[in-house]
């Protein structure tokens, strides 16, 4: 026979080892994430161990990749990578960010909703969709059509110059540009619609056209949240990894023209990984991974700070 | 939840367990055709074994034979002597067909068979002859209307043992090629090349490519429609990569075939032999651990070198001389 | 005058981001045009019932890429899902300052990471140990591309639940974990479902982290086998010279995208008939 005090203690201790045990399960359970990530970059760090040793930070500036005299060196493959995610971003910043001001300041709120759902459905395409279409439909295209357009109307500059392959630099930049875009309509979009509505009115009061309110008062209020969005896409860009190994060419050495095949780091490793025989040419293939892992944690970090500074500078106001 | 998920995993996992002893091999897309397709009459008529092949390079088949994530593998090159240092369990190397490889190109104009020499082909690669009309091109082909493009020049993004092959002829057949660039499964190829995956995906970029010239087998090349090169031979005919003149190639090699059946035949002797001709082996371990699975793989081995070898012709490659299969019959009791 | 001028520019201005507007839906319009137009040509009975046919050789189908991706995105979610959403119970309802922070960075960058590299990272935890390719290869690798997006949606949908009702049942007397369990959870689940609906569809359309994992399969693979897929299909066949293959990979690509359209309307529809609670 309990009294009250004794009752009362029992209830109100049996919820808490309960709590103690939820919390804990849920405690280890976030920590998995922590540990996936841990693991990641042991793996990497250990993996690429020999090629680290034998080239030292002239891994980076090498360009020499010759599977016969095992002599490895980065820098086709991040050039490759990064110039065909710059020329990406120059096509999808302008049209991303006119489309996010159309879809923020002129567009009715269904039809804005409804718009920006079926831009970002297309972030949802696999990878190996837009492969499977660049390399089916569109190469064959820039082949024929845009490549000999371009040589003939910029061939006097040293980008659009050598034989039109179809495949190469920049078809892989095109297919970047349509798998970035949705990123920066989507965030940028979110920023202009997150600036108030006293700006606008305002700057109108004033006497400004729409335009004038649009670029000189909305867009820098919300140009740190469009900074992030195009950090996001760039990160995006970086990592692709199918639809670039399709069109690029698959060759690795530095060209200056973005009519000529190039090849890019997640497009090596996903060629190469499976056949690496030798313990150095899987090292440096494994070094690549780090390289690029770096870059776009560097990215990604970028982005979220500026997207995150939007937010609370949004908030503030 | 929680229980609802373990009979799920249980049902998954389970499914896979199955009655058929399954047997896992990659490699060489040389002679991926005819190896599927052996593969699936053997089932068909052996329910019992279930051999998936992937074509994923002879340079991959390799590794992972070494790296024990597969069965056997497959090559079209001869595993290297430091290779077979750094294998635990030392593969034997069998021998299953003959193939050709050739010179596929796509020259709008030209509908018939150019006729391309062996310097011209090594120049080619090399970048020296950069356009189709090159007077040394023209010279071997009277009559025929090049045009004045660029040469787009192809070859194989992975490991390649039809890389192997195609670079140790040229090995042969031009001094600067052996010294610039060298035979293996990778090379660092001169001047801008365009690459492809497996010689699916060379034929692929060459059949879509104006201009182009790629090195694939020959199946590859008829399958898909596709033209392909007379080639002269050491001893001065020009040849066309056929059933006659691959096997003739193989004549020297099938009287003195080493032991371990490690053996190039390209640019043999030979009036009527194709100088880009080759074996392609099966890497088989020589001791495998799971009994059933050495049996299947031997029985497969039996009747590839049998009833297998009478396929072969279909699909254009050459059957192995009697005495090479004869040979290898012996050595299949050396798989334990 | 200046002022007509300026009024011009805002009008051409305004029109070109329409037309940016209108270029990039279109893109979407295009490319599903493509995928139906090829893809529908392409589909027959024959696509879903049979197995692949050898190399160069026409008809066959893709029975057991479509039954291969169904085994490894269902391991891939059995093990993901679960994980991912308990860590972000744990981000939303036990925020330790620091751990949870540090626990939020690494999910974004998990997010972050190339799925090549989580192909890396599973070839070397699972391929090379088991000394075979593998399905349950394939899944952890996408598993592992599920976690943190399954995590950071549930955080999400979760702390969006009012503090009034969680105030609520704690004074009911509920212990911390019943009120999580009972109402917190159930209060954000349209959210939460929705996150998940989006992540399993993303892993599903992956081909990178497959290529040396669960390799590729002539036959029917399993859990311990290497085991072929629609994404890593799609890719061989699209890159071979042969016209039926190239047909194939079009037949796939149509299967693969109406999956990730239905996943991707579904998801918008559960969220769209509002959440189970007002927001606060």
């Amino acid at each position: 026979m309990a009294t009250a005090a004794a009752q009362a203690r029992a209830v109100k201790k049996a919820p808490q080892t309960g709590d103690a045990i939820a919390r804990l399960l849920a405690l280890i359970f976030a920590a998995i994430v922590l540990l996936l990530v841990v693991l990641v970059v042991f793996e990497l760090w250990q993996g690429s161990a020999a090629s680290r040793e034998k080239f030292g930070w002239g891994f980076l500036t090498s360009s020499v990749w010759n599977p016969v005299t095992e002599e490895f060196g980065a820098l086709p493959f991040l050039y490759g990578t990064v110039i065909t995610s710059l020329v990406a971003l120059l096509i999808s910043i302008p049209l991303g960010v006119g489309a996010a001001i159309f879809l923020s300041e002129l567009a009715p709120a269904g039809l804005s909703n409804a718009l920006t759902f079926m831009v970002e459905l297309l972030a949802a395409f696999p990878s190996v969709i837009y492969g499977l279409l660049a390399f089916l439909s569109l190469v064959p295209l820039m082949r024929s059509r845009v490549e000999p357009f371009l040589k003939h109307t910029l061939g006097f500059l040293p980008f659009f110059q050598g034989p039109a392959f179809g495949v190469g630099y920049l078809t892989a930049s095109l297919v970047l540009a349509i798998m970035t875009f949705p990123f920066i309509i989507s965030v940028s979009r979110e920023s202009l619609l997150a600036v108030p509505r006293e700006q606008r009115e305002a700057a109108l009061a004033l006497g400004a056209t729409k335009w004038e309110t649009t670029w000189d008062v909305v867009v820098p209020y919300a140009k740190l949240g469009i900074y992030g969005s195009i950090f996001l896409g760039l990160a995006r860009a970086l990592g692709e990894t199918m639809a670039v190994t399709m069109v690029i060419g698959n060759s690795p050495a530095v060209h200056a023209s973005l009519l000529a095949p190039g090849y890019s780091i997640a497009s090596v490793i996903a060629n190469e990984f499976a056949e690496a025989s030798t313990k150095l040419r899987a090292a440096a293939l494994v070094e690549l991974g780090l390289v690029l892992f770096c870059l776009t944690i560097i990215i990604n970090g970028i982005a979220r700070l500026l997207i995150v500074a939007t937010t609370s500078k949004g908030s503030k106001r | 939840m929680k229980s609802l998920l373990a009979v799920c995993a249980a049902a998954l996992l389970g499914g896979g367990a199955a009655q058929a002893q399954k047997i896992n091999a990659a490699g060489a897309t040389f002679p991926a055709p005819i190896y599927q397709k052996w593969f699936g009459e053997y089932h068909k008529t052996h329910p019992g074994v279930e051999i998936n092949y992937q074509p994923v390079g002879s340079g991959a088949g390799i590794k992972q034979l070494t790296d024990g994530t597969v069965d056997f593998g497959a090559s079209d090159m001869p595993m290297t002597d430091k290779q077979l240092a750094d294998i635990k369990v030392k593969p034997l190397h069998f021998p299953t067909v003959l193939g050709a490889v050739v010179l596929t190109y796509n020259v709008p104009g030209v509908m018939g068979d150019l006729k391309l020499a062996p310097d011209v082909i090594a120049d080619i690669y090399l970048g020296k002859i950069s356009k189709w009309n090159d007077g040394r091109i023209a010279k071997d082909n009277p009559g025929v209307k090049l045009p004045g493009e660029d040469i787009v020049v192809v070859r194989r993004t992975d490991a390649s043992g039809t890389t192997f092959v195609f670079t140790d002829y040229l090995s042969k057949v031009s001094p600067e090629w052996k010294s610039k660039v060298g035979a293996s499964t990778s090379v660092s190829w001169p001047g801008q090349t365009l690459s492809g995956p497996q010689n699916a995906g060379v034929a692929g970029l060459v059949k879509q490519t104006p201009d182009s010239i790629g090195y694939v087998e020959l199946a590859y090349a008829i399958t898909n429609k596709m033209p392909y090169a007379t080639v002269k031979n050491a001893a001065g005919a020009w040849v066309r990569p056929a059933l006659e003149s691959v096997t003739a190639a193989a004549a020297g090699a099938a009287k003195n075939m080493p032991a371990d059946f490690r053996v190039s035949i390209t640019d043999a002797a030979g009036k009527i032999a194709y100088p880009i001709s080759t074996f392609t082996w099966m890497l088989i371990p020589s001791h495998i651990p799971d009994a059933a699975k050495a049996k299947a793989i031997k029985g497969f081995l039996q009747w590839m070198l049998t009833d297998g070898q009478k396929e072969v012709e279909a699909l254009t490659y050459a059957p192995l001389p009697k005495e090479v299969a004869a040979k290898e019959m012996k050595q299949i009791a050396m798989v334990q | 005058m200046r002022l007509r001028w300026r009024k011009f520019v805002s009008a051409l201005m305004l029109s070109a981001s329409g037309l940016c507007a209108l270029i990039a839906v279109s893109a979407l319009f295009v490319i599903l045009a493509f995928l139906v137009y090829n893809g529908s040509k392409s589909l027959d009975w024959n696509f879903f019932t049979q197995l692949p046919k050898a190399t160069g050789e026409v008809g066959g189908g893709m029975a057991n890429a479509i039954v291969g991706s169904l085994q490894i995105v269902g391991m891939a979610s059995a093990m993901g899902i679960p994980i991912g959403f308990i860590a972000g119970v744990y981000l939303s309802e036990f925020d330790d300052k620091h751990f949870a922070s540090l626990v939020r960075y690494t999910a974004d960058l998990l997010n972050g990471i190339p799925s090549i590299i989580v192909g890396i990272l599973a070839w070397t935890l699972v391929v090379v140990p088991m000394k075979h390719f593998s399905a349950f290869a394939g899944s952890v690798a996408l598993a592992v591309m599920l976690i943190p997006i399954v995590t950071r949606q549930t955080e999400q949908f979760l702390r969006e639940v009012p503090m009034a009702l969680r105030e609520g049942s704690l004074a009911l007397g509920a212990s911390r974990w019943k009120m999580i369990a009972t109402v917190v959870v159930p209060a954000g689940s349209k959210g939460v479902l929705t996150g998940i609906i989006l992540g399993v569809a993303r892993i599903a359309g992956e081909s990178a982290p497959l290529l040396f994992t669960a390799l590729n399969n002539q036959f029917w693979g399993g859990m311990n086998e290497p085991t072929a897929s629609l994404p890593v299909m799609i890719y061989y066949r699209a890159i071979s010279p042969f016209e039926d293959w190239h047909r194939q990979a079009w037949a796939a690509g149509l299967v693969l995208i109406a999956l990730v359209l239905i996943a991707n309307i579904a998801a918008r529809m559960v969220l769209a008939r509002g959440v189970s609670v007002p927001r606060g």
